[in-house]
């Protein structure tokens, strides 16, 4: 099957219920999606199709449906993303590992809702788990980044 | 202390007894420098002035052998390097290392010993110099115990001292200026006339000469980097998804395993039926593991899989079966017979507690460590070698291990430390590891690598030791005048030093860390350890005994003082005895407006516990809700000695706290038919972000030693959380995860 992952058309031979998490893994080499719980529990593996946030340990390959752009497609050390430079302007990370999923869930986020509410960040980003405790850092980066988008 | 002496003598005799009468060849051998791993594979006309810093044509290279597991050890530890070096980011590469002798821990031995961590006497000080010496002589490079700063502190910028002066001295070399007259700057040596020579020019003539090793280190006036808030070299990797870790290795023909062993932990596997896993897509091969099978496949989802197909039949497990049966063995245990050490006994608290008592019995529960990063290995076997590729908080344990497996020589075996996706003591541990090189063994020559199910991680983990306490005080005119405290755990020291084939010389002061060196003067003041029988396996979790301990201490002499009608924070501070401690108290009292009004449903807690050496206060801010508690904000107060990074300081804390708070709310693991009964994050949650308080951190810098902070905000966290509920409803909880008993919002 055809998959377009990070503007890259990638031909795969894969079962059809593959979840898309071990297709970008071990298939495609990319890396920087993670595999946390298996379970959409931790959103270690959140990736965008058409720009929205899928877990994608939960997304059988056959049923991705659109373009899927991972960590690596968001913004790159050279050029950030305006939600990953505010996860470096705050210094976000620890062990990091959760931090990709975390950063494709807002940026989906703040596509969708420019100007959130404190309420509605919390709401957002609840169900990413992060075992180090950077949820402080987590929420003060995703206003900044918010600000950021918004031109301010 | 009355009994230091006879304290004192036992651990010299438990010193010397470890070495078989080695102690004079011990410390002399401690006293060497042990031989230097970067001197064996130095490139031509690159020069080594220690094991800590490499210069040659590609550039600097700083080593920082502690890996990092999250807590921005890697950037910690160059920065105290570069400190003295006159480095800036950006002019250095960091290289983990390879296991050595050269890279002990000797800050470890340092609470490794039967003395308050804030007792600076002769004789504690001497007996930590012998355990310091045991630990460099066994090589023990170990992470572990918020030691990396400590263990790291004065090394590492003696390190990067010697480098520096020993770079001048070559430049005076090169250019017949005396050394006095030379300045560094930026990864240079400066003429006097302005003139620089770059580090990398200097170093082959470097490597003739004797490196200069009478270096005074700069004082805190001096210094460029420490103290002030650094950008963590990793930063932008984490933040760009292309931080590699140990799962994400590839390797050409490198294959993909998971595991499925007895979730009996330790119990054996009697019979397997692979039929149909074995015919699945992608399935190469299914191999006997010790009490269990591995799949080794072409996809780590199609080992998976095929794993789920296998049936099993599984032997019984070789602790109760049930967790009441753990709840019982814990009971049980309270009896002179189980006595692991009276650890305090101040005043004639039998006589202070022949009147009215208050008793209460509390409760920690088994609790699995989790990091997000499944546990996995990589390892590659040949004839005449072994590579390991894995993140590990002993990575000279590693080397051995595998070397005793394989029947090759130590330095056969090549441990690769990874960056790790977290580990709060998870890493200690073996069973990724050992299930790894058992499948690279029957496939010579093949990469292999396993990936733990996030279920099977859950099976396995080797948990925080379940605990229990007895507790009996006495209160008089709104007063707390006694306090009796017995607490009963298995031994998480014995239980980790059997795996690595050890045993622990003396009492484990785990048992009751944090409660035995309570910084108050109680007029009657004991403190009992009682060691279970080994159940269930037990490892270190992070803060390891001052989890449970310090959580029974301070929730009880909450209770206490609420029984003698006083003040929870004044009566703190007017028995504290500690002058550092009582400053992280009033500390927290002030930023917390401590006694000020908070309207209805609402209260706070305050907390204060003593782990490694650093004092912690914490006050929690909770709100019943007509959903349950609410936790609003937290004040903490921590004092190191000296903050390294304020930035990593703040945020170490904050995860501390909240690693605390969550596993105190909703985290346990509980046995039925000899297996843990929660698999996976939805039943053993920790916190989530909307349940996040706002944290508010203060560093002190008033204690002498610095200390780590890895760990020491864990333990206040939960007894701070119960004591505000208490304020605020009435409820008293005395058993972890408060769930159980109340609902939060």
């Amino acid at each position: 099957m055809k998959l377009t992952v990070n503007g890259t058309t990638h031909d795969v031979d894969v079962e059809e219920d593959m979840p898309l998490l071990w297709v970008l893994r071990d298939e495609l080499n990319i890396k920087g999606v993670k595999y946390g719980c298996g379970i959409a529990q931790c959103g270690a593996c959140t990736v965008h199709v058409d720009g929205v946030a899928v877990r994608s340990c939960q997304l059988a390959a056959a049923d991705v449906d659109g373009e899927v752009t991972t960590i690596e497609g968001l913004g790159t050390p050279d050029s950030l993303h305006a939600v990953q430079a505010a996860w470096v302007e705050h210094q976000v990370a620890q062990c990091g590992y959760c931090q990709s999923g975390q950063i494709m869930q807002a940026a989906s986020f703040l596509d969708l809702n420019p100007a959130p509410t404190d309420d509605q960040i919390d709401a957002a980003m609840s169900a990413n788990l992060c075992r180090c405790g950077t949820y402080p850092r987590i929420r003060a980066a995703v206003k900044t980044a918010a600000q950021t988008l918004n031109g301010a | 202390m009355a009994s230091i002496g006879k304290i004192a003598r036992r651990t010299f005799l438990i010193g010397s007894a470890a070495i078989a009468g080695g102690v004079a060849f011990g410390i002399y051998k401690v006293r060497q420098d042990p031989a230097n791993p970067l001197a064996d594979d130095l490139a031509q006309g690159a020069a080594t002035f220690n094991p800590w810093v490499r210069i040659d044509a590609t550039g600097i290279t700083l080593i920082t052998p502690h890996p990092d597991l999250g807590q921005g050890a890697t950037s910690m530890q160059a920065a105290l390097i570069a400190e003295e070096m006159d480095l800036d980011f950006g002019q250095f590469a960091t290289d983990i290392g390879v296991p050595s002798a050269a890279y002990y821990n000797r800050a470890l031995a340092d609470d490794g010993v039967p003395f308050m961590s804030t007792d600076d006497s002769f004789v504690a000080e001497a007996a930590r110099g012998v355990m310091g010496g045991l630990v460099k002589l066994m090589g023990a490079q170990v992470t572990g115990g918020s030691t990396s700063v400590p263990d790291s502190f004065d090394k590492l910028r003696e390190a990067g001292a010697v480098a520096r002066e020993t770079l001048k001295a070559a430049a005076s070399q090169q250019t017949g200026i005396a050394v006095g007259e030379l300045t560094t700057a930026s990864a240079a040596v400066v003429l006097p006339d302005g003139t620089r020579i770059a580090y990398a020019d200097l170093a082959q003539t470097a490597a003739g000469i004797e490196p200069v090793r009478d270096v005074a280190l700069r004082g805190p006036s001096q210094w460029r980097l420490i103290g002030k808030p650094m950008q963590r070299l990793d930063i932008l990797a984490k933040s760009t998804g292309t931080q590699m870790y140990g799962i994400d290795i590839e390797m050409d023909g490198m294959v993909h395993a998971t595991t499925k062993c007895n979730p009996r932990k330790g119990g054996a596997m009697l019979g397997y039926d692979a039929s149909a896993a074995e015919t699945m897509r992608g399935v190469k091969k299914i191999l006997p593991v010790t009490n269990g099978v591995a799949v080794v496949a072409d996809n780590t989802w199609r080992a998976f899989r095929a794993a789920e197909e296998i049936t099993f039949d599984w032997g019984p497990a070789p602790y109760p079966a049930e967790q009441q049966g753990h709840w019982d063995a814990v009971g049980a245990a309270f009896t002179d017979d189980h006595l692991d050490r009276e650890w305090r006994n101040d005043g004639d608290v039998d006589a202070a507690l022949s009147g009215d008592v208050v008793e209460a019995e509390y409760r920690a529960p088994y609790v699995a460590h989790q990091p997000l990063e499944p546990l996995s290995a990589v390892a590659l076997v040949t004839d005449d070698r072994a590579d390991v590729w894995v993140c590990h908080q002993g990575p000279r344990f590693v080397q051995d291990r595998v070397a005793a497996m394989t029947g090759l020589a130590a330095d056969q075996v090549h441990v690769h430390n990874q960056y790790a996706g977290g580990s709060f003591g998870h890493r200690l541990e073996f069973e990724n590891i050992d299930r790894t090189v058992e499948i690279a063994m029957q496939m010579p020559g093949t990469p292999v690598k396993m990936t733990f199910r996030r279920e099977e991680d859950f099976a396995q983990n080797i948990t925080r030791h379940i605990g229990m306490s007895r507790a009996r005080g006495a209160v008089a005119e709104g007063r707390v005048v006694a306090c009796d405290l017995g607490i009963a755990t298995p031994s998480v020291l014995r239980s980790q030093m059997k795996r690595l084939g050890q045993s622990l010389p003396g009492p484990d002061n785990q048992i009751p860390a944090g409660a035995w060196n309570l910084p108050y003067d109680l007029p009657n003041f004991r403190v009992r350890g009682y060691a279970v029988p080994e159940l269930a396996p037990v490892s270190s979790w992070r803060s390891v005994g001052a989890s449970t301990a310090g959580f029974f201490a301070d929730s009880f002499l909450d209770e206490l003082i609420h029984a003698a009608g006083a003040d929870p924070m004044a009566e703190r501070l007017r028995l504290c005895n500690d002058d550092v401690a009582r400053k992280v108290l009033e500390a927290v009292a002030e930023m917390s407006d401590w006694g000020g009004d908070m309207g209805p449903d609402r209260g706070r807690g305050v907390a204060l516990v003593n782990s490694f050496g650093v004092p912690v206060a914490e006050v929690v801010e909770v709100t019943n809700t007509d959903r349950g508690i609410r936790i609003d904000r937290v004040f903490v107060a921590a004092d190191v000695g000296r903050i390294v990074d304020p930035v990593n300081f703040e945020n170490n804390v904050q995860g501390a706290v909240i690693w605390g708070l969550g596993h105190a709310m909703n985290s346990e693991i509980t046995y039925a038919d000899g297996m843990a009964e929660q698999d996976n994050y939805h039943m053993a949650e920790g916190m989530r972000l909307n349940q996040c308080p706002e944290i508010i951190v203060r560093g002190l810098e008033n204690a002498e030693k610095i200390r780590g902070i890895g760990e020491p905000p864990v333990p206040p966290a939960a007894p701070a959380l119960a004591n505000a509920i208490f304020a605020a409803t009435g409820i008293r909880l005395r058993e972890m995860p408060f769930y159980n008993h109340i609902d939060f919002a």
